[in-house]
């Protein structure tokens, strides 16, 4: 099965990094990047820029609102996704144990059969 | 309900009458072919469950099938056939695949279970573990995971399981669903979990289970039989893991440890509903067999390394019932084990029972320091106050101890406990040097 794993942190702490820091979370993406790829688990994903570049377009039946900022305040914002194949929940949850965001969420992609 | 309708080593509690099967079968209770069905359904439900679930690899069709098959045995029997399983297997399948046949579950487009291939086996393969592993999974509510077990491995029906935890039927039915629906497409395995998975994996299905029992026994609500029917389930379901997974300390340490508790289930209210402490129970009360049972499971088993969490809390019920009167417990030991419990838990709730015990052991001065600190995490628990105003009612702090009471009484939850809390005030109030009776134990 495809998952989804969506990298939830404070953006805060990552602004708030020193180099050392940044160098020690860049790292354990590399090693986490190696761990899919030798799994064959590895199909994509990408680092998000940070929520405040976000801008989110409501459709409201012939209005379109345009504001600026993420579809939800929150402390938590998404930082990144990778897109995982896994071979059932369990695999899904060791890959997201071993991803460097402090929190994860894993949501299974919908494939259509046919 | 009487201890010995718990039957040794069966899927179920369902006792005679039970809707479980009538319900679902709308079948003609007493009848020769409902009580051989109904004996089966006790027996196989599970068992018959797991093996259909692994074959067809959907949970929802497996459920209804044998349901249908149940319910065709109960029109059908007597005569009953040479082996009711493979019976009630066999028209399982044909009504599954009656089902997939007509449609009727395509339309639901769940995709199927991820299910591992098979390996040899004898003719009817046990597949219970799988199926405990899937309803106890992490990735499922604490709600949800004591509703699937109860009515997977249990094999009691929505009705039941929505009466024992006061919510209407549909509210229960809709929390399976989502729940079955959640297993299929987040990808659940139907799997044991494997290598260093295991231990972590157990301990979570030990957990329900666990939950199940309390819920049944300290009663946070409702009707006192309804929760004495959850207690012994939960001892029928820990039975069931214990035949799965023998040779585990803490498997067999959770079994002792409710039979300890659901020994003394009977003593513990007063012919009022009300609470009687540990040490006034009348303890002829106890049920020796259940006591007996568990003194010969803990003698038996042997864990690797370190004794956990389960055995260290059924090792202290063995010291409660092993004192022939209140006055004859060994509270150092006692506290010892639970000096050991709290090392491994961290738990306030552990901290606070220690504090019992070495108030026992060493007197009401030493429990109370235990006590401090434990406001942040206890501070809503009426057990706490309720404790320290004991303690402090024994050192003759008879103002702190009303005040410890008053704090005590805003937080309790069940009318049992407030009976006994305004009781103890009452006599503190009417009598500013009682005699000191022992601490509000909390057990």
């Amino acid at each position: 099965m495809k998952y989804v794993l969506l990298a939830v942190g404070d953006e805060k702490v990552w602004e708030q990094a020193g180099p050392a820091e940044r160098e020690a979370v860049f790292a354990g993406w590399e090693r986490f990047d190696r761990l899919l790829k030798s799994r064959n688990a590895d199909r994509g994903g990408e680092e998000l820029a940070s929520s405040a570049t976000a801008t989110t377009v409501r459709k409201d039946g012939d209005q379109v609102i345009i504001t600026d900022g993420p579809y939800a305040e929150a402390t938590e914002q998404i930082g990144g996704f990778v897109i995982v194949e896994a071979r059932d929940l369990d695999e899904a949850i060791e890959f997201a144990k071993a991803c460097p965001s402090g929190t994860v969420e894993i949501r299974p992609v919908v494939e259509y059969q046919g | 309900m009487a201890q010995d309708a718990v039957p040794e080593g069966t899927a179920g509690v369902i006792t005679t009458g039970s809707d479980g099967l009538n319900g679902a079968a709308g079948g003609p209770e007493g009848t020769a072919g409902a009580t051989a069905a109904e004996r089966a359904y006790r027996e196989h439900w599970a068992r018959l469950l797991a093996l259909l679930t692994a074959e067809l690899r959907d949970l929802d069709l497996a459920e209804e099938s044998l349901q249908d098959a149940f319910a065709a045995a109960v029109a059908a029997w007597p005569p009953e056939p040479a082996s009711p399983p493979a019976w009630l297997l066999t028209a399982a399948r044909r009504r599954a695949m009656d089902r997939l046949r007509h449609g009727a579950v395509m339309a639901r487009k769940l995709p199927l279970l991820i299910v591992d291939e098979p390996e040899p086996s004898p003719a009817i393969p046990d597949e219970r573990l799988r199926l405990i592993f899937v309803c106890c999974h992490p990735a499922l509510s604490m709600d949800a995971r004591v509703a699937l077990t109860l009515r997977c491995a249990g094999g009691l029906t929505t009705r039941e399981i929505a009466r024992m935890f006061l919510v209407p039927e549909a509210t229960m039915a809709a929390r399976i669903t989502r729940a079955k629906k959640k297993i299929a497409q987040a990808g659940i395995p139907y799997r044991v979990p494997s290598g260093a998975e295991l231990a972590g994996r157990r301990d979570g299905v030990l957990a329900v289970i666990y939950l199940i029992f309390t819920e049944g026994y300290a009663a946070t609500g409702g009707d006192r039989l309804i929760r004495e029917e959850l207690a012994a389930e939960a001892i029928a379901l820990g039975r069931m893991i214990r035949e799965l997974l023998p040779a585990e300390a803490e498997v067999d340490g959770l079994l002792a440890l409710m039979l300890l508790h659901h020994a003394r289930c009977e003593a513990r209210l007063g012919p009022a509903g009300e609470l009687i402490r540990l040490s006034e129970q009348d303890r002829s009360r106890w049920r020796r067999e259940e006591i007996a049972e568990a003194v010969a499971l803990l003698r038996e088993t042997a864990p690797h390394g370190p004794p956990g969490p389960y055995l260290l809390q059924a090792a202290i019920a063995v010291e409660h019932a092993a004192a022939a009167r209140a006055e004859d417990t060994d509270w150092p030991a006692i506290a010892r084990l639970y000096g050991g419990l709290e090392q491994i838990t961290g738990s306030a709730v552990v901290r606070l029972n220690r504090a019992v015990a070495v108030a026992e052991a060493e007197g009401p001065e030493a429990g109370l320091e235990l006590l401090e600190g434990l406001d942040g995490a206890l501070g809503r628990h009426h057990l706490l106050h309720a404790t320290r105003a004991e303690l402090l009612r024994r050192l003759g702090r008879d103002r702190q101890a009303l005040e410890a009471y008053g704090r005590a009484l805003e937080a309790v939850g069940t009318d049992p406990e407030r009976a006994f809390l305004l009781s103890r005030r009452a006599d503190l109030s009417a009598s500013a040097t009682g005699p000191g009776t022992g601490a509000g134990s909390p057990h």
